[in-house]
């Protein structure tokens, strides 16, 4: 099980898969906006993609957990 | 027995180290015994070797736990200590400790780089008074590492643990080199901590290699094994001139690696979207010759080594595809070390912008973003090696200003057709602006009001109209920028300039 993380606070601006889609490492799960800028946030490992925590239009703080891949 | 055959045996015994049992707890480990590494460390063996016989009334201290003395490396004589972790666990006594500052003071006369390979579990509590308190204790291996710090190169290769006092000869390095799984780096261990502040915790986690390389920042490279961090040290060695008073050496031209895509290819019209700096850097420096410093650490600003033209340079780049090339007080630490690092032994500097700016919010505020921020503008300010500033994209705020930009008096300050250079970029500006007129403006009118003060802000920012009031000094093609910093290399190696005249100046740590 790999967890996806904001990699600094920012606006989910973009959400590329859904639950149960099957995922792989490197792939962009999920785009952030900060700073005026597309913030990429990609899996860290191969998987199916458990449980999305976020919905487009969400603040998440730097750290925050994004998606969980198992 | 003739004297001849009592120095043979005496020195066969203590070249062995700690004795057989300990040899085979290294091997378990995948480490090699000291003396092994330093073979394959210098280009020969070690050439001379000092205080071998240290301690050696005591037959289970053999050289007292530490090989000193001096080799070669790409041909360069470089100063050594090696621990010997066969020897109670490469601890420091008294000779340990003194041979360790006369090897030191060796570099400091010769002027020549100075490695630590560090393999410790730091002081034998036993011998504390001998080699803790006292004007030529422990302390002076800092006070030496601190003096000789930008007057050679100082190289830390750590094979195993640096503990407590000890973990400090890594700090004052240049460059910390760990080996995954069995360098650590830690004040007290986690059986310090549970006993004292009560928190259990393992060693790799709290003083681990990975931790170490890509969260505190104390570590720079993250190597496989020993092999690895042996290579590294003698290929990063390559950059370096001996002293601070000599150039770095010089090697043979070599074109960049070829690519079927080009920068023009690469490079995204949108500034916002993510682009990965790394296949710019590959484009302009000659083939394989980058060599990256804290790549798991703060990603989202890339230095390294490489070469132009056969010439060291040190490259400060942004990396938008980590966290949009933000920068945040990791990576200025990260980038002012690194300028240091290489202003120190005159490696002419290369900025390659795309930057948004600095962070915001509470919690880089909290964490001194501007304190951070003043400390690598003091550092590329101050450094009087050859600089270059490119902007590659968009530079705004004082992003443009921590890049190099034109009032730092970099040699000159390119920009590419698609750079950008702002207080902001044209979205927050327009906010900025025109707020309270937008709020006023209904649903329908909004969309064309805001594209149309869009185009106003990127015209009054157009790259042309900064080349017009000589802000950037040219205009340059992606596919010409290896070319050009070649040409503008060269001519700026002739310079030679002082920052300003004082002590030192008072650093925004």
């Amino acid at each position: 099980m790999s967890e996806v993380t904001a990699s600094m606070a920012g606006s989910v601006w973009k959400i590329n898969v859904l639950e149960g889609d099957q995922v792989t490492s490197g792939q962009d799960i999920v785009i952030l906006e900060s700073m005026k800028m597309e913030i990429p946030l990609p899996a860290e490992s191969d998987g199916t993609l458990k449980e999305l925590k976020v919905k487009e239009g969400d603040f998440v703080n730097e750290g925050d957990t994004i998606a969980i891949i198992e | 027995m003739t004297l001849d055959r009592t120095l043979e045996e005496r020195s066969e015994r203590i070249a062995k180290g700690g004795g057989e049992k300990y040899q085979q707890k290294n091997e378990a480990k995948g480490k090699l015994f000291v003396r092994e590494r330093l073979r394959q460390l210098f280009d020969d063996d070690i050439d001379i070797e000092d205080a071998f016989f240290a301690n050696c009334m005591d037959e289970s201290l053999p050289s007292d736990g530490v090989v000193t003395g001096v080799g070669k490396i790409n041909g360069q004589n470089v100063c050594v200590m090696a621990n010997d972790s066969t020897v109670k666990a490469g601890s420091w006594g008294a000779r340990t400790v003194e041979k360790i500052i006369r090897i030191q003071e060796t570099a400091l006369k010769l002027e020549i780089p100075m490695l630590y390979l560090v393999d410790s579990a730091g002081a034998r509590i036993t011998d504390q008074v001998e080699m803790f308190p006292n004007r030529r204790g422990a302390g002076r291996i800092f006070q030496n590492q601190i003096k000789l710090s930008g007057r050679v190169p100082q190289v830390c290769l750590l094979f195993g643990p640096s503990a407590a006092g000890g973990a400090y000869i890594p700090a004052f390095c240049d460059i910390v080199v760990m080996v995954d799984g069995n360098a650590s780096m830690y004040l007290g261990s986690p059986r310090m901590a549970e006993k004292v502040i009560g928190e259990k915790v393992s060693l790799e986690e709290m003083g681990g290699a990975k931790m170490h390389c890509s969260e505190s920042g104390c570590g720079d490279v993250l190597v496989s094994d020993e092999h690895e961090a042996i290579d590294f040290a003698r290929r990063y060695l390559t950059y370096f001139p001996a002293n601070f008073r000599t150039r770095p050496p010089e090697n043979p031209v070599q074109d960049p690696a070829e690519f079927e895509k080009t920068l023009g290819d690469l490079i995204p019209e949108n500034q916002n979207a993510p682009f990965d700096m790394y296949q710019l850097i590959e484009r302009i420096i000659d083939e394989d010759s980058f060599c990256e410093i804290k790549k798991l650490f703060a990603p989202e600003i890339i230095t390294g080594l490489a070469r132009i033209d056969g010439q060291s340079v040190g490259i400060i780049a942004n990396q938008p595809r980590a966290k949009g090339g933000v920068l945040f007080p990791d990576s200025a630490d990260k980038a002012a070390k690194f300028m240091q690092l290489c202003d120190a032994f005159n490696i002419p500097l290369l900025f390659l912008a795309d930057i948004p700016g600095f962070m915001i919010g509470t919690r880089v505020e909290k964490a001194g973003i501007i304190r951070h921020g003043a400390k690598m503008l003091s550092a590329m300010s101050e450094a009087t090696v050859p600089k270059i500033s490119v902007i590659v994209r968009k530079a705004y705020g004082a992003g443009l200003y921590a890049m190099a930009g034109p009032a730092f008096e970099p040699d000159c300050c390119l920009a590419l057709p698609s750079a950008q250079i702002a207080v902001m970029g044209p979205e927050a500006a327009v906010n900025a602006v025109y707020a309270n007129r937008i709020a006023e403006l209904s649903e329908e009118e909004r969309p064309a009001f805001i594209k149309e003060k869009h185009e106003e802000y990127k015209e009054n920012i157009d790259i042309y109209r900064l080349a017009s009031e000589m802000v950037i000094d040219d205009i340059v093609q992606p596919d010409r920028l290896r070319n050009e910093l070649s040409n503008r290399f060269e001519v700026y190696r002739s310079k030679n300039v002082q920052f300003t005249e004082r002590k030192h100046g008072v650093y925004p740590v």
